[in-house]
């Protein structure tokens, strides 16, 4: 069974969408016993990093999705909470990923933010990626991103480069939305799903 | 490297695209869903659906539209036409519209701008403006451009800006429909003055214009229907075209392996 975490944050209908295009039922839930049942977790988001925080704090959530032990997959403001800290309302997060979360800082009229878009990502993964993914271009929308560290499994270059993915132990995340990235997301989805 | 984006632009009425749509072989040119399924096929970037139905029972029908388009597309689409508060908006979110682009609405009550971006992000907003050069000033339109209005385009795009629009749509009514490309002087001076994304519709007619889009109007991405819709030009051959004049876009997946 693959849960879906409930909290205010946006895109879960898409998610759901896309998971059910790879034959994937997806339940959305707040329940610990079920989350924790869960064969795979994802942690979707779209909103605002600092009332996503005091959400799951309120709930208790942060501590469940940080004992998780099966895989979970973070998704966009998913992933940036699950860094140490995010500078979008001065937020420590759940620590996960060894790096914070900064503003983009625009050095010329060609860089726009919010960063949107298609992107291409580097990366020599292959847990949820494949060598043909090396290049391959993803969707994005955000105005924070989360620096490079030990945890960085696939990079995108824009300002400066930033993490696009990263996994530590059972936890993966991507900054980019797998669930609006055509065919691509598609396998990096049903490659999580498979782990 | 960010990519250019392309756009295709259907209007669906009562739950069926309308301006006619002649693609060869399709089994039902009046669907959005399937006509939307097949652009993101093709490679479109995002799609956009303007509901240009007025009654309340085709807004019900509208709804539908979207959430069918939800289940079967896997590019992100934005759905705009009739949108007059949060509520509208978040009824649309929850069919699965990742954004939606606002105009009259906005015009008449620019406070709405504001509120979606505070309850939605400034992503989920989109400012389209209709506008049209008078006596050497570009004048924003109202109701599909049927009527004129006070404000002025570059101050009222930039003011959408400041009040948390994530995106511009900018349409000019002197290029809509003439196929002489778009509007590109008018699009750099946006781009030269506002840091958010801008997308250029109106004018497509040719391959070129696409190109003249991206360099000189230095346009984030490009939005157009008839020549989609009548296969005047294919969103391959476009891609393509594009290419080959070093303009990044994105490539489909599947040609790549």
């Amino acid at each position: 069974m693959l849960a879906i975490v409930k909290y205010n944050a946006g895109n879960i209908f898409s998610v759901q969408c896309a998971l059910k295009r790879i034959g994937v039922e997806g339940v959305l839930t707040d329940d610990v016993e079920i989350l924790s049942r869960a064969d795979k977790v994802i942690f979707p988001g779209v909103g605002e990093a600092s009332s996503a925080m005091n959400y799951l704090r309120n709930k208790g959530l942060d501590k469940v999705i940080c004992n998780l032990t099966q895989p979970v997959l973070g998704i966009c403001v998913g992933l940036q909470l699950m860094c140490k800290h995010s500078e979008e309302g001065n937020v420590d997060c759940l620590g996960i990923f060894d790096t914070d979360v900064s503003r983009f800082e625009s050095i010329n009229k060609d860089m726009k933010i919010p960063h949107m878009g298609w992107n291409t990502i580097h990366t020599e993964d292959t847990r949820i990626f494949t060598p043909q993914l090396n290049e391959a271009f993803v969707y994005y929308v955000h105005s924070y991103y989360a620096g490079i560290c030990k945890d960085t499994i696939a990079t995108t270059d824009y300002i400066n480069p930033f993490s696009a993915a990263l996994k530590k132990d059972n936890f993966y995340a991507t900054q980019f939305h797998p669930e609006k990235s055509g065919e691509v997301g598609e396998i990096i989805l049903k490659r999580f799903i498979e782990l | 490297m960010l990519a250019k984006r392309i756009i295709p632009c259907l209007d669906v009425k009562d739950g069926k695209t309308v301006k006619g749509v002649n693609f060869v072989n399709f089994k039902d040119a009046g669907d959005p869903v399937e006509l939307g399924y097949r652009y993101s096929l093709e490679g479109a970037d995002e799609l956009v659906f303007l509901d240009i139905t007025a009654s309340y029972e085709g807004r019900k029908t509208f709804l539908d539209t979207v959430r069918r388009v939800a289940e079967n597309i896997s590019i992100p689409f934005t759905v705009g036409g009739g949108i007059g508060s949060v509520a509208d908006v978040a009824k649309l979110l929850n069919a699965g519209a990742d954004k939606v682009s606002i105009n009259s609405s906005a015009i008449r009550n620019p406070q709405l701008i504001d509120q979606i971006a505070s309850h939605f992000g400034n992503q989920v907003c989109i400012v389209a403006i209709d506008a049209k050069m008078l006596q050497n000033e570009w004048v924003c339109y109202l109701n599909g451009g049927r009527i004129a209005t006070e404000k002025k385009l570059y101050q009222w795009a930039y003011e959408a800006q400041e009040r948390g629009a994530g995106e511009i749509l900018f349409t000019s009514m002197d290029h809509d429909g003439v196929k002489t490309g778009f509007a590109c002087d008018a699009l750099n001076y946006l781009h030269e003055t506002l840091s958010i994304p801008i997308i250029a519709s109106g004018g497509a007619g040719k391959k070129e214009h696409f190109v003249e889009v991206f360099e000189k109007g230095h346009a984030d991405a490009a939005l157009a229907a008839s020549i989609f819709h009548f296969n005047e030009i294919s969103i391959p051959e476009l891609k393509d075209y594009l290419y080959s004049n070093n303009i990044t876009t994105r490539k489909i997946y599947s040609k790549n392996i």
